[in-house]
């Protein structure tokens, strides 16, 4: 399988990823669309690894899994604590400087 | 392999059919649920990487935990779908100036990947092609407590920051 | 007619059909031993409670189970008009594809021809999928099964469905760091992560004493990690005495309250079949899988079998006997109890490993 497939796929994800961000008013869906921009980097991670016949790709995978764990945790925390506070997820609801 | 090439397209095209649908839907538990579809293909993706241990972990941690946090917070907050007289003002050109210009930035950035990669060399050279692959995971934790030990100790330090910081900012006030 | 078997007797086709004999017995196998689970927890709790339990539908009650489908069979499908269409069909799926998909990894018996119709050398293995990173794959259709219950309390759009749900899905992910850690302690110990060589790992006898021979099984270094292992696992599983999320006289049924016929059959099934998993995979790990006294290694299965046999009867045993936790006891049992006893079980073995070799 050629690498340029994985690259492009990857790409494409990355992409969709980075639409999502913009283009949801939901708080939640857009932790989710990060999601998919940090999965489509682990998928360029593996390719290249494998076709360096490294483990490295592998190894650095990990690390951001783990970090998008961690990221996730604190992001929908943070979620919470505005929700309570302004009851709505849209990111619109948070524009003035006034808490 | 032929059957290589057709199982790398099967699971690309759920992957790209559940990023879009997550991108597209407005119920959030649909979005969540064509994620967990959208990590499943990745997954596939993985194994045909020939790295095992890294598509079941996926599983255990993205599809099995971070989902399932995220499932939890969407049900205890209740999140109601996406206001749908926002969406009904349906045309692109009457959204809000920021969602155009997102949208116009989220397409150019995919112009500008393929462009990108169009100028790249090398694009044809088989993934299985150069050196074996290392999938054993005695090599992996080998060389993940030798040479990466830093890394590796300080985001054991990290994970406690995180689950500390996302317990004290959730937490109920008293007051 | 003759050439028609020579055919299918040779290879390739004699390996599908080894292979779909295999898959057969996993798929029959687990739909017979959720049925005969079904008529042994109501004959076990009936003798533990000291009355006689169903005894009309066929002799000794057998046929009991075939009258519970058949009435399943035939009641009303019913779906709460706010419920999520969708989702409240798609819940039970999801339960039961992990339930079935967690029994793939497990392997119920050694190497074997099928009485010459592979070559020797061909020898197939008794197990669906033999992965070398088997105890991972459990691991993670376990988590898996937790969408179908918070799916489940999510979509039936009632109080007591979702609190049911959330309770449940807390508690199952919660004791599912127990048993991550005490199954990453049986794979120190083995040196490997595929279920097969765990279990080949575990031939052999002791010697204690110099003359009596004790199994190499990995309960006896191992029992605080045993102990781990069937707290969680029990407690993954929803069963008594961690089963508040579905109890009757706490929360009507839990996730499961809104559902009737075959959805709740469904339901009912994956419970019982990730069961008969739990036990399987704690046969294989911990009790030596397949490996016994005066039965020749062929016939292995047939040890696989009665060992898990003991082990679904402890689970009905538990459940008619021990009186069941209250939610913030049961979660601080898993948390501030369970997970630290792992964990120090975890580094003990690893000590033990490095300087003794074990």
């Amino acid at each position: 399988m050629p690498i340029g497939h994985y690259l492009v796929l990857s790409g494409l994800l990355f992409s969709i990823g980075a639409a999502g961000v913009f283009l949801r008013r939901n708080l939640i869906t857009l932790l989710m669309s990060v999601e998919i921009m940090l999965n489509a980097v682990n998928l360029t991670f593996v390719a290249f690894g494998r076709q360096f016949g490294e483990v490295d790709g592998q190894i650095i995978t990990f690390f951001v899994m783990t970090v998008a764990a961690a990221e996730a945790a604190v992001g929908l925390a943070l979620v919470i604590g505005l929700f309570r506070h302004r009851e709505s997820l849209n990111p619109e609801a948070f524009t003035t400087l006034k808490w | 392999m032929a059957s290589d090439a057709l199982l790398f397209y099967v699971f690309a095209a759920v992957t790209v059919i559940g990023s879009l649908v997550v991108v597209s839907q407005r119920n959030p538990v649909y979005s969540l649920l064509s994620l967990v579809g959208a990590f499943f293909g990745l997954c596939g993706l993985y194994v045909l990487l020939e790295a095992p241990f890294l598509a079941v972990v996926q599983i255990i941690v993205y599809a099995g935990a971070i989902m399932v946090l995220f499932l939890f917070v969407v049900m205890v907050l209740n999140v109601p779908r996406e206001d749908a007289a926002e969406w009904d003002r349906a045309h692109p050109l009457y959204r809000p100036m920021a969602v155009r210009v997102g949208g116009a930035l989220a397409v150019l950035l995919a112009l500008e990947f393929g462009w990108a990669l169009s100028k790249t060399s090398g694009m044809s050279i088989g993934v299985a092609d150069g050196k074996p692959a290392v999938s054993s995971v005695g090599e992996l934790g080998r060389i993940l407590f030798t040479d990466y030990m830093f890394a590796f100790e300080v985001t054991s330090i990290l994970i406690i920051a995180a689950m500390v910081g996302a317990v004290v900012i959730a937490r109920k006030r008293d007051e | 007619m003759a050439s028609l078997i020579e055919t299918l007797t040779s290879p390739p086709y004699n390996w599908y059909i080894a292979y779909g004999i295999i898959v057969g017995i996993v798929f029959m196998g687990l739909q017979l031993m959720a049925a005969v689970m079904v008529y042994a927890e109501r004959k076990v709790a009936a003798f533990m409670q000291q009355r006689y339990g169903p005894y009309l539908v066929g002799p000794k009650g057998l046929f009991q189970p075939i009258a519970d489908i058949v009435k399943l069979f035939f009641k009303e499908e019913l779906r709460p008009k706010a419920a999520d269409a969708f989702l409240f069909s798609l819940a039970p799926i999801i339960s039961v594809a992990a339930a079935y998909l967690a029994f793939a990894p497990i392997p119920f018996g050694a190497p074997t021809t099928f009485f010459g119709l592979l070559d020797d050398a061909d020898a197939i293995s008794l197990q669906v999928a033999d992965v070398n990173v088997a105890v991972l794959v459990i691991f993670a259709v376990a988590s898996m099964g937790v969408y179908g219950i918070v799916l489940a309390g999510w979509a039936s759009n009632s109080k007591y469905s979702l609190l049911g749900g959330l309770r449940s899905s807390a508690q199952m992910i919660s004791y599912e760091l127990a048993y991550g850690i005490a199954l990453a302690t049986v794979v120190l110990m083995a040196n490997s992560m595929s279920l097969r060589e765990i279990v080949n790992a575990q031939e052999g006898y002791w010697y204690l004493f110099g003359s009596i021979p004790i199994p190499k099984w990995y309960i006896f270094p191992q029992l605080i990690g045993f102990f781990v292992f069937a707290c969680a696992g029990v407690a993954e599983t929803n069963r008594a005495p961690f089963d508040f999320p579905e109890a009757e006289q706490e929360l009507v049924a839990g996730y499961h309250t809104e559902y009737s016929s075959m959805r709740f059959a469904m339901f009912f099934m994956a419970e019982y079949i990730n069961m008969v998993t739990v036990s399987a995979v704690a046969t294989n790990l911990y009790l030596g899988g397949w490996h016994g006294p005066f039965i020749p290694a062929n016939y292995g299965w047939i040890w696989f079998v009665i060992k898990l046999g003991f082990l679904l009867f402890v689970y009905l045993w538990l459940r008619w006997t021990l009186p069941r936790f209250r939610y913030d006891q049961l979660m601080s049992f898993g948390w501030k109890v369970l997970l630290p006893l792992a964990t120090v079980n975890l580094l003990a073995t690893a000590a033990g490993v490095l300087y003794f070799g074990l």
